[in-house]
């Protein structure tokens, strides 16, 4: 037992260690920094359209590199694909399971996955010979539900998973080709970086891991937040990292700097981070709660500059679209509503 | 439906969201002191510490300083989760900012106790209410009922005895007391098991898979891992919180006239005006881009690469430079990369051939060490084999090429001959035109054909010359 004492001693020694070289390395706080930013005020979206068609709560929707083209999941068993300009549903795919928690939109805009309760991760052809779509590819080998799912290309997929690893899948051979393990807690929900080099996972345990997808192997961890995080994503220049949790705040992480730098927190906020996106240019965060609202914070200000009301249950996922012209929320209450 | 998780049977339900309704809590404690409360008559008996929904929102006002509809809104929340309870109207879980009654909830019935409503409970509930009086449930009630009876038939008896035994104590309590309580239950119920097409805002999804609350039993390998993984973070180079600020700050002002939430966009917004123009102007063919696209390109190599357009105007200026077999040699290594597993060895050989073999036609330049190692990983060619010689050449080219590009007459003459188009000014009468005539887009097929035509073109471009054939061609002539 004297052994594990040691051990466990030099743990929290480097503990230690890593807080001190922390302090030394924070040199300026986001006030000073910002400081000579403008104000951005006021941020008014409206709602544009409105899309409807779902039966159910929707969990999960994605837009694809087009700039109108977004698939939605929801729980009557239904993956849309809708051009969301003219709110016209291109393809109505009717799913083996209804409960589905995620969905995804090939960057080439050929494939679509979706997967939820049945451990199950399927693949769809959209653009098959006869006009027909069909399973391509059915991936299962994880032991807990899929939480999130994120195409790399058209023969590459990234998968989270409620047994608290992610996969890359080979979408050609329907193989795992390399495991992601490492969290302690129901892996919630992932985010691919922009030079699809690496990608980020967050996860009941409370932490966010950072992956390098050749290596498999775990880069970073970030710690800090309280309650499990429910949403990730990459800041457009793929250099910081943005999560939501339950705990109701929204953090900013620097991958390069190695801790957090900002929280997004307000004491009138209690309700938990259910997802999130950035603006085109980073400024903005929109951040959907259990609220049924959307809170925009500026990132830079650490402010709410606006709210998105509008939806009659809980916001489960929201997105900005590649051009980030719009935003489209999906809600438990079956509706898409696009802003702008 | 296949549910193929195998869920370990736990008691204590995993359910996500527990920690904002602590939070919660610390406020309903507070606000149980400081919201002053009163006696009601209802119906017949007076009910005491009942709180009008105005005094409620007040409270939350001055406590949160928000404005009165957030206030609402939060007070609406509180109803929605059971904290507090409407004595009159009890189906309709809202808060108005009005006279109307409101009682706090026994802590007792608040959603973090560690029970869940199990359904045995409300068959008990539910039998009680019958015993009471018959026919007094409500339809939704009924069928619950009567599904309850269904399924839960071997344990019927224990039910409709608990049932008798509730109801008989009720009956010794004094009447205020029993109306209380008879009040705080149906409210629970309410909350757990709402009435049909009607929001619960107990609905939280899945469980989790992972007992939050369990203590990790931490091995000696653990330790080891754990350590070896700190003393790795530690040696890691870190940068300074400045220049990580820094970075965001500039990266965020470099975009912000670019970013449409924030700047308006030329000529419009097809999602305000219903105009496609700015799509059409911005597609990937176009013969001459936007100023606002042709400033992108100058912000990184990594944008310019990305816009196919911008790639297309690198490449002439490559081409005058005689420069373009790095770039080649970055779009070949991005298709083995994505391309299908079948069609690796086939490519890594062309790529081989064309730009890493002595004397190759499209020799590129990267230091010794590196192509030793790109030589040797192509014998068993895989998907990230030329991962370090395709990130040497894109650094190269960030380093010189790209700057070059910049200030090459290539890149003013374009930036010359961009588009700045004039802002739409849409009256209300044309703006329902637009809605009603908006164009259903290029189709799909169109930008296919484009989209191959152009392949088989970049194909002939870029394949090597057989010097035979031409000078047989020559010597034919």
């Amino acid at each position: 037992m004297g052994e594990m004492e040691e051990l466990r001693k030099e743990m929290e020694n480097l503990k230690d260690q890593i807080t001190a070289a922390r302090k030394t390395f924070q040199d300026t706080t986001l006030q000073e920094a910002a400081s000579g930013v403008t104000v951005v005020g006021r941020v008014q979206l409206k709602t544009r359209k409105t899309l409807r068609g779902h039966l159910a709560k929707i969990y999960a929707m994605h837009w694809g590199t087009d700039s109108t083209l977004c698939v939605s999941a929801s729980q009557d068993g239904k993956l849309i694909v809708w051009d969301s300009i003219t709110t016209n549903k291109v393809n109505a795919i009717p799913l083996k399971s209804s409960w589905v928690m995620t969905c995804a939109y090939a960057p080439s805009g050929n494939l679509v996955a979706c997967g939820g309760l049945d451990n199950m991760c399927s693949i769809y052809n959209l653009k098959g010979k006869d006009g027909n779509v069909k399973v391509m590819r059915e991936l299962a080998a994880h032991t807990g539900y899929l939480s999130c799912c994120r195409f790399l290309s058209d023969t590459e997929i990234i998968t989270s998973s409620g047994d608290c690893t992610c996969v890359l899948w080979d979408i050609e051979t329907g193989t795992e080709k390399m495991v992601f393990a490492g969290h302690q807690g129901d892996c919630m929900s992932l985010g691919v970086s922009p030079d699809f080099k690496f990608f980020i996972s967050g996860a009941c345990d409370f932490t966010a891991k950072l992956w390098d997808i050749r290596e498999a192997q775990c880069r970073q961890t970030f710690s800090g937040h309280e309650s499990d995080i429910n949403a990730i994503g990459f800041f457009p220049n793929g250099n910081a990292v943005i999560t939501g949790s339950d705990d109701a705040t929204c953090k900013l992480y620097d991958l390069r700097a190695d801790q957090e730098l900002i929280t997004y927190q307000d004491s009138s906020i209690m309700c938990g981070v259910t997802s999130l996106a950035a603006s085109k240019s980073g400024r903005l965060l929109l951040a959907g709660h259990d609220d049924f609202n959307v809170n925009i914070w500026d990132m830079l200000k650490s402010e709410r500059v606006g709210v998105l009301a509008g939806h009659d249950n809980r916001v489960s996922c929201i997105g900005v679209s590649s051009d980030g012209m719009a935003c489209c929320t999906g809600s438990w209450d079956s509706f898409l509503k696009i802003w702008n | 439906m296949t549910i193929r998780t195998a869920r370990p049977d736990r008691v204590q339900h995993f359910r996500p969201r527990m920690h904002c309704l602590k939070k919660l809590e610390a406020m309903m404690v507070e606000m149980q002191s400081g919201v002053k409360g009163s006696e009601q008559k209802l119906n017949v008996t007076t009910i005491p510490h009942v709180i009008t929904g105005k005094d409620i929102i007040a409270w939350i006002t001055n406590k949160m300083k928000s404005t009165t509809e957030e206030s609402q809104a939060f007070g609406t929340m509180l109803v929605a989760y059971g904290y507090i309870y409407p004595l009159e109207n009890h189906k309709k879980l809202v808060m108005c900012n009005d006279t109307s009654l409101y009682r706090f909830q026994t802590p007792y019935f608040w959603p973090t106790q560690k029970w869940v409503a199990e359904d045995s409970d409300y068959a008990i509930y539910l039998a009680k209410r019958n015993i009471r009086k018959k026919g007094m449930l409500e339809p939704y009630e009924q069928a619950h009922y009567n599904h309850l009876h269904e399924w839960l038939n071997h344990k019927w008896d224990f039910i409709v005895m608990q049932a008798t035994e509730q109801y008989k104590a009720g009956k010794e309590r004094k009447k205020p007391d029993r109306v209380v309580f008879d009040c705080q239950e149906r409210a629970y119920w309410i909350v757990n098991k709402p009435p049909r097409h009607t929001h619960s805002a107990m609905d939280c999804g899945p469980e989790r898979l992972i007992d939050p609350n369990s203590d990790e039993k931490i091995t000696f390998d653990t330790y080891r891992r754990m350590n070896l993984f700190y003393q790795q973070a530690i040696m890691r180079s870190k940068v300074k919180s400045s220049v990580s600020l820094g970075a965001l700050v500039k990266y965020i002002t470099t975009y912000k006239n670019h970013d449409p939430f924030l700047a308006p966009c030329l000529p419009s917004n097809p999602w305000h005006t219903d105009n496609d123009t700015y799509w059409t102007m911005n597609m990937r063919q176009v013969e001459v881009p936007t100023k606002m696209r042709v400033e992108r390109w100058s912000f990184s190599l990594f944008e310019l690469l990305s816009d196919l357009r911008g790639r297309d105007d690198f490449k002439i200026f490559l081409k005058k430079e005689f420069s373009g077999e790095n770039m080649a040699f970055w779009e070949a290594a991005e298709e083995l990369k994505w391309g299908t597993a079948s069609s690796m060895t086939s490519k890594a050989e062309t790529i081989f051939k064309t730009f890493l073999a002595p004397g190759a036609p499209r020799w590129i330049n990267i230091d010794g060490r590196t192509m030793g190692l790109t030589v040797k990983g192509l014998d068993h060619p895989h998907r990230y084999v030329l991962e370090a010689a395709q990130t040497h050449v894109f650094l190269l080219m960030k380093k010189d090429t790209f700057f070059r590009y910049l200030k090459s007459p290539v890149y003013k003459e374009i930036q010359k001959k961009a588009l700045n188009p004039e802002p739409h000014n849409f009256s209300p009468a044309q703006l329902e035109q637009n809605a009603q005539n908006r164009s259903p887009g290029i189709h799909p097929i169109i930008l296919w054909q484009q989209d191959e035509s152009e392949k088989a073109k970049a194909a002939i471009a870029s394949a090597p010359v057989d010097v035979k054939a031409m000078m047989s061609k020559i010597d034919r002539k």
